[in-house]
This record gives structure tokens, sequence and C-alpha cells, in this order.
């Protein structure tokens, strides 16, 4: 689905103001500041890889290069998998500011090409990180202190239904009220995705910064999981303004566990019809090495200056989305 | 019917939703960084006007809706039915009171409109954006009276009433803008 157009320009032009490219700048300088003064290393890792993530719900494009001829590569949707073997190596805490890709994401809000800040703190769980992502959101937007509610709080208040206890049913049937249309039905995960984006996100708006964390397990992704009478997943989420900007774990460093679920995900995309992307057998390799106790968050660039800006389209602060690219 | 995906839903498509020809407004990607993603669409229901909001998973899919605009030219009205005519192939097409709506006080024999047919039928009529018009009844105009700021009731040949300057009178022709049924201009005989 091709993004909406901003209007007026030639399309050689960029559609990115020169205010917002400005704006980008700065923003990144500032970045870099506040890593350097807090002793983070900025670290730069392959575009392209041989394994690829292999979530579901994410399509990594993939190219061929003549000096690796027997491999399809993949373009990263994101660089956790490098950055955890450099930790596994000893690197301490890392940061990167690097180009992602994510197949058939393009929208208001979406770019298949973005930018992401991504970092990651031995020695810190999830709350530690977020107390770090209150610092940098101060210092880069001028936002006060997230206010903090766990998943089951915020869909508790804003649908009166507890995400972990309702039934598959009982959540298709609130979907189906708030206008979900189509022949077919949601699975339990995803029907927590439409609820939690359409019906508990847009209430965030007015908020300013609000750190959503535990997650169901099953929307664990790549974080630890907190035995319990309701499993939670170590995972936080930063919304500013009702728009979502960070996702965040405290990492899984169990290479068994990673390897099960990363099993799971390529049943799920076989059982579907999805490409299968081999594992990344070295970020297996480096689990099982030792990776640090630590937590990592990946925050959308782009769209932080989207809120920076007060801009309404992804194109608008992107040089030369993909239309035009 | 064809099948329209959720990547093909853009501004201009036209789809069935739960039973009525719609057109969409807006279309945008809903998608956590790390879950299911959906198409969500703003559009208006073709034969109700109404603006409603849908949500379908990526990937799921809906029936087009068989929705096509054609200027057709307006024939005559047989007190039931609307009927107009294709000029290119002759080809006749009748729309009831509901789809010609408000553009029955501006119709006008052998005036072009802009019907929406759905499946082959017409659901709703616009008007060409300006008419030709005669008066067939306005009161004289007093001079000198501001109070009415300075217009007068017109009933014009197709029924409409329409505000017009003082100076008009019965048997000439104007120009109305049928979007705001506002009088625009005086047409001299012969224009």
């Amino acid at each position: 689905m091709a993004p909406a157009p901003v209007p007026g320009g030639p399309d050689w032009a960029p559609s990115a103001s020169l205010e917002h490219i400005r704006l980008r700048a700065r923003l990144l300088q500032e970045i870099r500041r506040f890593f350097a003064d807090r002793g983070v290393l900025e670290v730069d890792t392959p575009l392209l890889s041989q394994g690829a993530a292999l979530d579901p719900h994410i399509e990594s494009l993939v190219t061929r290069c003549g000096a690796l001829a027997d491999h399809a590569l993949y373009l990263q949707t994101s660089p956790e998998f490098a950055m955890k073997r450099l930790l596994a190596a000893g690197s301490g805490p890392i940061y990167q500011i690097c180009k992602a890709f994510r197949d058939g994401e393009a929208g208001r809000w979406h770019n298949p090409e973005f930018t992401l800040l991504e970092w990651y703190r031995p020695g810190f769980d999830h709350h530690r990180l977020m107390d770090e992502m209150d610092a940098l959101m101060g210092t880069l937007l001028g936002t006060s202190p997230a206010l903090r509610m766990s998943y089951r709080e915020a869909f508790a208040g804003r649908l009166g239904v507890d995400p972990f206890d309702a039934t598959a049913g009982e959540l298709l049937g609130l979907a189906r009220t708030m206008g979900l249309s189509g022949g077919t039905d949601l699975e339990r995960d995803a029907c927590l995705d439409f609820l939690f984006s359409l019906g508990v996100q847009p209430g965030l708006a007015d908020r300013g910064a609000v750190l959503i964390h535990d997650f169901p397990a099953s929307q664990a992704a790549l974080a630890r999981i907190r035995a319990g009478a309701s499993p939670v997943a170590e995972r936080f989420e930063l919304f500013v303004g009702g728009v979502e900007l960070a996702n965040g774990y405290h990492e899984l460093a169990d290479a068994g566990e990673q390897r099960s679920r990363f099993e799971a995900e390529l049943a799920r995309r076989r059982a579907r019809g999805l490409a299968v992307p081999p594992v990344d057998e070295r970020l297996l390799a480096a689990l099982a090495h030792g990776l640090p106790d630590c937590a990592g968050v990946a925050l959308g660039v782009d769209r932080l200056i989207m809120v920076a800006a007060g801009a309404g389209h992804i194109d608008g602060v992107i040089a030369f989305p993909l239309a035009r690219a | 019917m064809a099948s329209i995906g959720t990547n093909e839903m853009r501004v201009g498509v036209k789809i069935m939703v739960e039973g009525d020809p719609c057109v969409i407004l807006d279309s945008d990607l809903v998608k956590p960084g790390k879950g299911q993603a959906f198409t969500r669409i703003k559009f208006r229901n073709i034969k109700t006007g109404r603006v409603l909001e849908r949500t379908y998973k990526s990937g799921d899919s809906t029936e087009a809706a068989d929705v096509l605009d054609m200027d057709l030219q307006y024939l005559y009205a047989d007190g039931q039915f609307w009927h107009f005519m294709d000029p290119s192939s002759y080809e006749q097409h009748a729309a009831d009171a509901n789809a010609v709506g408000d553009a029955a006080k501006w119709l006008k024999e052998q005036d072009m409109c802009t019907a929406t047919l759905w499946n082959g039928t017409p659901i709703s009529v616009t008007p060409p954006n300006f008419v030709i018009l005669k008066v067939t009844t306005t009161d004289p105009g007093v001079r000198g009276d501001t109070a009415s700021g300075g217009t007068k009731p017109a009933t014009l040949e197709t029924g409409a009433v329409v505000k017009v300057p003082l100076f008009l009178e019965q048997g000439e022709t104007i120009k109305v803008d049928t979007r705001t049924g506002e009088y625009v201009s005086r047409v001299k005989d012969g224009d």
C-alpha cells in the first residue's frame, strides 16, 4: 500500500522540509551526546545478514551478493542479533543508530526503510532501562518521566477486559464491536493487537509519555518470561502522544529457550505459507557462549522526529520515502 | 465480483461493506512494532451517504463493489422515475427518487449529470455544477427595499426556489450554482 504523498513539489525533491531535515540532525546529535555522557559505546553492525528474524508478522527484504553466492542475504529488521553477538563478546553497554527494513510496511507511520536507535545495558533490568528512557525522552522531547502502567491495567482501564483471563471468543467479540471487519477470525494475540492499537492506544494520546510494561507471555518476542499465575513478558513499550515509539526487553539469554522460540516462529510461518528464512545460528552460538544479563530497547527515530515536529505523516520527516527513493 | 485485498484498499476504491457499496476515503496501516498488521479504512456508504470506519486484518479481502460513475443526459421524469441516457451508447437508465434526491429540483431536460451506478442501477445523481433556469414566479422588486438584503425569493422552472436580486423579473433566465443553491448571474436570452 503506497503511503499518501506529501502534497506539492516534484519528486526529485525531498518530501521532508529542510526544517525537519535539520531537526533530525539536531536530535541525532543530542542522542550521541546522551550516550557519550553515559559511557555507552556507539557500534556499527551490518545491514545485510545470512540470518533473519523469524517473527511471523515481520517480512525481511531478501537479496543476493556475488561474494557469498550460495546464501540468500537478508536486510535486517533490527540490529538486535548483531548487537547481542557484540555483547556476548564483552562489548559492555552499546548503542547503534541505523537503518532497518520491513517489507510491506508503508503508511502514515511506516516507511519500509526506517531508522532505529537501539541500545543494550548489561546489568540493567527492564525497569532500570525505562528510567534511562525517561531521561532520554526528557532530553530530546522535554517530556516528564512517563506514566507507567502494566498492559493489564491499560486494558482494564480502557476496555474493561482482562487481557490475560478473557477468552479468545470474548476478545474477538469485543473487536467486532469496534469495527473489525472481514471474513477471517483473529487468533487471540492478533485480537489483543487489534484491541490495543484501536482501543487502548488512542486513549494514551493526551498523556504525554507512557510506558506500558509486563506484556502477556504470548507476546514476549525475545524477552524473559516471569513465571506466575499469569506469566508475563518482561517487555515494555513507550508511547508519546499516543504514538508507539519504542519496544524494550529484559533480554532472553538462554540459548535453548531462544532456539525453541525460533522453532515455534518457524512453525507458524510454515503454517501460514510464509517464507521460511534460516535460523541465525551465530546468534544462538553467541547466546550459548554467554549473553550478559541485560536489557535492550529499540526506538523508531523517524517517529521520534514526527512527535518532536508535530508531523502528521512519516513522509514529512524522511527525505526520500520509498515512493520517491 | 472481484476481490479487493487490504493492500489494494486505496482512496477511491469501491468495496462492499455489509451489503452496501462504499467508496474508500482514506486508508492506513495499523501495526504494532511486533504484532499483527491491520488496514484501517474510512469510507462513505454510497447509498446512505454516511462516513464510517472499519478495520481489516492485513491480507484479508473483501468484495469489490460494481460501482461506476457515468456522465448521463437527463431526459424526463414520469412521476416515479427520472430517466437518463448515456450519450455514447444511447442506453437509458431510470433513477428513483432516492437516487435523484435533491438533484431533482435542478434537472432540466438535456442537461448532463453525473450518476453513480451500482450493479447497473443509478443510486445517486449529481446535477451539473451550474444550471441555467428560467424564473417562473417572482414578485416585482420594490426599489429601496433593503430590509431583505436586496434579494427576493424566485421560483424557477424546475420548482427550485432561489434568492435573487430585486431587479430580476419574472420570465428572465438565471445561472445558479447547484452546490450552494445560490444565484450566480442573470443570463441574457440567446446566451
